[in-house]
C-alpha cells in the first residue's frame, strides 16, 4: 500500500527545527506545537499500519532501485509509537525544565533534528539512507548530549561523537560490500538476492559490529555510561530509551529480514547472546556500584539492552511458527518497555536533581521523600526494569525464560535471574532513600508540569505495556496461541 | 457478548478493584485529608464485604465466577473463584476492614498516612489477587505485586532499624520470587497454562517427566516458602517486627505468610493434586520441612523478651500447621490444615492488635515488663487471652478445632509421628504464653508504666484501638464454639476437602 503519510513523521521535526530557529522568541509554544503534530504523524502511521497494512512510499519520482523509499510494517510502526510518545512526553518536560535557560534556544533545533532522524531511522527502506539517518542522529545525539558545556560533557559527547562515526563508518563498509554484490540497497530486493556467501558474512559481521557499537552492547559500552549520564535529563531520557534502540532495531530488522538463515545461524546468535550476558551481569554490577543516580540509570541502560540481545539465540533456535512469533513480539516489547520506563527513570531522575542540586544516591533521602509523584516514577520505571509484574518486561522475560526452557538453552537462565535480582537490588538502594524520618510532603504533585510526563511514562511502561501487551503481537501481524 | 459481560464475569474483577481504585486515589489526597481518607479506606472496605457474600454464597450454590482479561496471546490474567479462594479471599476481607479501623486509629497523628493507607490498599488487592488467581502466571503476578506494595509499609518509620528490616524482608522475597518464576515459567513450558483445577492437572504427565516435576515443585516450595516462613526460609519475618502494629497484623494474619502458605495450599491439591504429590514422594519433603518449622519456631519463641518478637516466632511455627496438613494425605488432615488458614489468621491478628495497644497505651514492648497489664487493661487482656489459649489449642477456641483435625486426620493416614510433632509444639505454645497470661492477670502492675499514654474517654485505651482485638477474638470464640455451623470456617474447609478428594 502506497502512503504519503510515511513523509509526515520525518518532515514535521525538520519543519519545527526550521521554525524555532526562525522564531527563536516562540520557541516553547512552537516546540510544543511541531511535537503534538510529530507525535501525531507518528501515530497516525502506525495505526494504518496496523488497522491496514504495510506502508510504503518512493521519493523523487524515481523507481525504486534510485529513489529514496520509505516503508512501514509492524515492526517500524511498533518502534515509531515508541518514539513518538516518549518524544511528546520528554517534549513537554523540556518546556518546564529549559524554561528561563539560555540552553534552550540550542535544545528545542536540536532535539527536532534528532527527532527527525529517529523516525527516518525507523521508516528509511534502503540500507544507504539508514547510514544518512544514523549519521545526522549520531551528530544532534552528541551536540545534545554536550549541551550542558561541562568538561566531563563535552568530553564525554566527544567520545560518543568519534564512535558513532566509527560504528556508521563500519557499517558503510558492509553496506558497500553488499551493493558491490548485489547491486541494490533496497532491503526487500536485496533480501530476494542475497545468497550464504563469504560476501555476505564478511558484510554482516561489519553491518552487526559497527550497529553493536553504536547500541553500546558490551563490551562495546564503555562510552555511553558517562556521555548520558552527564547529558541534561531531557536528553538523557531520549538518548536512553530511544538513540540506543536504533541501532537494535537495525540489528533486529537485519536479522530477521535481510541475511539468509544459512549466515543468521546458533553461533553468530550465541556470540550475540553472549555479549548480552555480558552486558546484564557488567551493566547491572555497575548501576549497583554507582554513585550518582544518572549513572546508575545508564549503566541500567547497557544491562537492559543486553536483555534484548538474549532473545537471538532464542529466536535462531525455535521453529517458525508459534513460539517464534511470541519471541519476537517479546523482544519487542522489552524494547518497548524499557523506551518508555528508562524515559521516565531520567526525567524523574533529573527532577530530583534539579531539587537537590546534585545527584549523589547516597544523599537524596530527604528529597526522594519530599517529591513523592516523582519517587513514584522511579519506582514504577524501576519496577519494569527489574521485570516486575506487571510490566511490560515480566511479560517478556515470562516469554524469554519459556524459551529457554523449550529451546533446551537453561543457561540463559542463570543470567536471567542474576540480572533480575542485581536490577532488584540497585533500584531499592535509590528508593530505599525515600523512606526516612524527614517531614511528610503534603500532597502528592508539588509540580505537575515536569512530574506529570515523567509519571505518565513510567506507567504506561507498567500497566500499558504490562497488562494489554497484545497489540505488539496484532501490529507485529502475529496470531498468537489460543489462550 | 452477553454472556461475557455477565455479572459472574465481573464479580472477581469487581472484588479486587473495590480495595485498588480507593488505594490508587488515597495517593493523591493531600495529607491532612483525615476524612476524606477514611471515608474511602471504609467505603472500598465495606463495599468489598459486600460482593464477598455475594461471591459466597454463588460459590456455594456451584456457580462459576472468572474474569478473563488476555494479557498477551497465550498469557491470561485469569481470576477465578472456587471454594478454596473464598476462604481466603473472605479471611483477608473481613481482616481488612478489622485492620483499616485499627490502623486510622493507630496512625493518628503521625506522618505520612496517605502513602501508608494507599500501599495499605494495594497490599489488599494484592492478597485478594493470590486468592482469586485461576492460574500459574496470575498467582506469580499478585505474589510480586504483594512483596512490592509491602515493602514501602515495613520501612514506613524511616528508621534505620525499618529500613534495615525492609531490605532483609526485600532480599528474601526477591529471591524467592526468582525461585517461584522459575519454577512456573518451566511448569509452563512442559504444560502449557497452567490453570489450578480441583484434583490437579499433573497426574496424566508421563513418567519420564517426573524427575523435572519434583524439581519444579522444589522451585515453587523455595519462592513460596519464603514468604510462608519455612525454615530456613523464614529469617525476614523476625527483622520485619519493626513495622507498626496495622502491618504486622497483616504481614502475619492475612497477607504475606498467609499468602505463602495459601500457594503451598495450591499447588499441593490444584497444580499437583494431593495423591499425585504423594506418589512423587512430594508430601514427605513438605512434612518434613513444615514439621520441622514448627518445633524450631516454637523453641526460638521461647527464648524471645520482645513480645512482637515472640508472636513473630509463634507465627512461623504456626503458620506451618497449614503446610503440615496439607502434607498428609487424607481428607481430614486436609480440612484441619484448610481451617486453620482462617483460625491462625484472626487468632494472630488479635494478639498483633492486643501488642499494639500495650506498645502504645503503656510502652509496653517486652514480656518482662507485662506484669498486671491485665488489671490496667482488662479488655485488651481478655482478647489477649482467648488468642493465646486457641494458640495453645484449648476449646472451645477455634485453635482446638484446627489441631484436632490435624490429629485426627494424621491418625486416618497412619501417619502417627505427626501426633508427636502436635503434642511437642503444643506444650511449647504454652511454655511461652501462659507465662506471658500469669504476669498480666496475677502480678501487681509496677508504680509507673515505661510510657503511659491517656486518651480520656469511658475505656482503657482509644475505641479504635480497643474494638478490633475484642471483635477478633469474639471471632475466634465463635468460629471454635460454632464450628458446626453452616459457613464456619470448618464447614467450608469441608466443602473444599469434599471437592479436592472427590471419586
Amino acid at each position: 500500500m502506497i502512503s504519503n503519510s510515511l513523509v509526515l513523521p520525518i518532515a514535521l521535526p525538520l519543519l519545527g527545527a526550521l521554525l524555532v530557529v526562525a522564531l527563536p522568541r516562540k520557541m516553547p509554544i512552537l516546540g510544543a506545537l511541531a511535537a503534538l503534530a510529530t507525535t501525531g504523524s507518528g501515530l497516525w502511521v502506525t495505526a494504518q499500519t496496523w488497522l491496514q497494512a504495510d506502508l510504503g512510499v518512493v521519493l523523487g519520482g524515481w523507481g525504486l532501485p534510485l529513489g529514496i523509499g520509505l516503508a512501514a510494517d509492524g515492526l517500524s510502526a511498533a518502534f515509531l509509537a515508541m518514539s513518538s510518545l516518549v518524544g511528546l512526553g520528554t517534549s513537554i518536560y523540556a518546556i518546564g525544565y529549559f524554561a528561563g535557560s539560555e540552553r534552550c534556544n540550542h535544545f528545542w533545533p536540536l532535539w527536532f533534528l534528532l527527532w527527525a532522524s529517529l523516525n527516518g531511522v525507523f521508516l528509511a527502506a534502503d540500507l544507504f539512507n539508514l547510514y544518512v539517518m544514523l549519521e545526522l542522529l549520531g551528530l544532534s545525539a552528541a551536540a545534545l548530549g554536550a549541551l550542558t558545556g561541562s568538561r566531563a560533557a563535552v568530553e564525554a559527547n566527544l567520545r560518543y561523537l568519534l564512535v558513532g562515526l566509527l560504528g556508521s563508518i563500519t557499517y558503510l563498509l558492509g553496506v558497500a560490500l553488499l551493493y558491490a554484490g548485489y547491486g541494490t540497497l533496497d532491503i526487500g530486493l536485496l533480501s530476494e538476492r542475497i545468497q550464504p556467501s563469504p560476501l555476505a558474512a564478511g558484510a554482516l559481521v561489519l553491518m552487526v559490529v559497527g550497529l553493536a557499537l553504536k547500541a553500546a552492547l558490551f563490551p562495546m559500552h564503555f562510552w555511553l555510561p558517562p556521555a548520558h549520564a552527564n547529558a541534561p535529563a531531557p536528553v538523557s531520557a531520549v538518548l536512553s530509551a530511544l538513540v540506543v534502540k536504533t541501532a537494535f532495531y537495525l540489528i533486529l530488522r537485519l536479522w530477521l529480514d535481510l541475511f539468509p538463515a544459512e549466515l543468521s545461524n546458533a553461533a553468530a546468535a550465541f556470540v550475540l547472546g553472549v555479549l548480552g550476558a555480558g552486558a546484564v551481569l557488567w551493566g547491572s554490577w555497575r548501576a549497583l556500584r554507582a554513585e550518582r543516580l544518572k549513572l546508575l540509570a545508564a549503566y541500567s541502560t547497557v544491562a537492559q539492552i543486553g536483555y534484548l540481545f538474549l532473545f537471538f539465540p532464542l529466536i535462531q533456535a525455535t521453529p517458525a511458527g508459534i513460539a517464534r512469533d511470541d519471541l519476537i513480539a517479546a523482544c519487542v516489547l522489552m524494547a518497548l518497555t524499557h523506551g518508555f520506563a528508562k524515559a521516565g527513570f531520567f526525567l524523574a531522575a533529573g527532577l530530583v536533581q534539579q531539587k537537590a542540586g546534585h545527584d549523589r544516591i547516597d544523599a537524596l533521602g530527604g528529597t526522594a521523600q519530599s517529591m513523592p509523584a516523582t519517587t513514584f516514577s522511579i519506582a514504577l520505571a524501576g519496577s519494569a526494569l527489574i521485570g516486575l509484574p506487571p510490566s511490560g518486561s515480566f511479560i517478556a522475560k515470562w516469554v524469554m525464560m519459556r524459551g529457554a526452557f523449550e529451546a533446551g538453552q537453561w543457561w540463559w537462565l542463570i543470567i536471567i535471574s542474576t540480572g533480575t535480582l542485581l536490577a532488584a537490588a540497585y533500584i531499592f538502594r535509590v528508593l530505599s532513600r525515600a523512606f526516612g524520618q524527614e517531614p511528610t510532603p503534603q500532597c502528592f504533585l508539588t509540580d505537575a508540569r515536569a512530574e506529570i510526563p515523567a509519571l505518565l511514562l513510567a506507567f504506561a511502561s507498567v500497566a500499558l505495556l504490562g497488562l494489554a501487551a497484545g497489540p505488539v503481537w496484532s501490529l507485529l501481524g502475529f496470531q498468537g496461541a489460543p489462550a | 457478548m452477553s454472556q461475557l459481560l455477565s455479572w459472574t464475569a465481573l464479580l472477581p474483577g469487581a472484588i479486587l478493584l473495590s480495595s485498588l481504585i480507593p488505594g490508587a486515589l488515597i495517593f493523591l489526597l493531600k495529607e491532612e485529608s483525615h476524612i476524606l481518607r477514611s471515608l474511602l479506606n471504609m467505603a472500598g472496605a465495606i463495599i468489598k464485604l459486600i460482593l464477598v457474600a455475594v461471591l459466597i454464597w454463588g460459590v456455594y450454590l456451584g456457580g462459576v465466577f472468572e474474569t478473563r482479561i488476555t494479557i498477551a496471546p497465550g498469557l491470561d490474567l485469569v481470576l477465578h473463584a472456587d471454594a478454596l479462594s473464598v476462604l481466603f479471599v473472605t479471611l483477608s476481607t473481613v481482616l481488612w476492614l478489622v485492620t483499616t479501623i485499627y490502623a486510622i486509629g493507630y496512625l493518628e497523628h503521625s506522618p505520612n498516612r496517605s502513602r501508608f493507607f494507599g500501599f495499605f490498599s494495594l497490599c489488599v488487592s494484592a492478597t485478594v489477587g493470590i486468592a482469586l488467581a485461576g492460574n500459574l502466571l496470575t498467582f506469580v503476578i499478585f505474589y510480586e505485586i504483594l512483596t512490592l506494595a509491602t515493602y514501602p509499609l515495613v520501612a514506613h518509620r524511616g528508621t534505620p532499624d525499618a529500613t534495615r528490616g525492609a531490605k532483609i524482608y526485600l532480599a528474601y522475597t526477591m529471591a524467592g520470587g526468582v525461585a517461584l518464576l522459575i519454577g512456573a515459567v518451566w511448569l509452563r513450558s512442559l504444560t502449557g497454562p497452567v490453570d489450578f483445577v480441583e484434583r490437579g492437572v499433573l497426574s496424566a504427565m508421563p513418567a519420564s517427566l517426573h524427575p523435572q516435576l519434583i524439581a519444579i515443585f522444589l522451585f515453587l516450595l523455595v519462592g513460596l516458602g519464603v514468604k510462608a516462613a519455612l525454615f530456613p526460609l523464614h529469617g525476614w519475618l523476625p527483622q520485619s517486627m519493626v513495622a507498626p502494629a496495622p502491618v504486622s497484623s497483616l504481614l502475619h494474619a492475612v497477607a504475606v505468610v498467609k499468602a505463602g502458605a495459601f500457594g503451598i495450599v495450591r499447588v499441593v491439591y490444584d497444580v499437583y493434586g494431593v495423591e499425585f504429590a504423594s506418589e512423587l514422594g512430594l508430601l514427605t519433603i513438605l512434612g518434613v520441612m513444615a514439621s520441622i518449622t514448627i518445633v524450631y519456631g516454637s523453641v526460638m519463641a521461647l527464648t524471645q523478651d520482645g513480645l512482637k518478637k515472640r508472636l513473630a516466632y509463634s507465627t512461623v511455627s504456626q503458620v506451618s500447621y497449614i503446610a503440615l496438613g496439607a502434607s498428609i494425605l487424607g481428607p481430614i488432615a486436609t480440612i484441619g490444615g484448610m481451617v486453620h488458614l482462617v483460625h491462625q489468621g484472626i487468632m494472630k491478628i488479635t494478639l498483633f492488635f492486643c501488642a499494639g495497644n500495650y506498645a502504645e497505651t503503656l510502652g509496653v514492648h517486652k514480656v518482662s515488663q507485662m506484669d498486671g497489664v491485665g488489671r490496667r487493661m482488662p479488655w485488651t487482656t481478655m482478647a489477649f487471652t482467648v488468642g493465646a489459649l486457641g494458640m495453645i489449642g484449648i476449646p472451645p477456641i477455634a485453635g482446638f478445632v484446627s489441631k484436632w483435625y490435624l490429629g485426627l486426620g494424621a491418625v486416618d493416614a497412619g501417619q502417627y509421628w505427626v501426633l508427636v510433632i502436635l503434642a511437642a509444639s503444643t506444650l511449647l505454645n504454652a511454655g511461652y504464653f501462659l507465662p506471658i497470661l500469669y504476669k498480666a492477670w496475677f502480678r501487681d502492675p509496677p508504680d509507673e508504666w515505661p510510657k503511659e499514654h491517656l486518651f480520656g474517654g469511658r475505656f482503657e485505651t482509644m475505641g479504635a484501638l480497643l474494638w478490633p482485638p475484642v471483635i477478633t477474638a469474639a471471632l475466634c470464640l465463635i468460629a471454635g464454639l460454632l464450628a458446626a455451623a453452616p459457613f464456619s470456617p470448618l464447614e467450608w474447609a469441608t466443602l473444599i476437602a469434599r471437592r479436592e478428594y472427590a471419586p
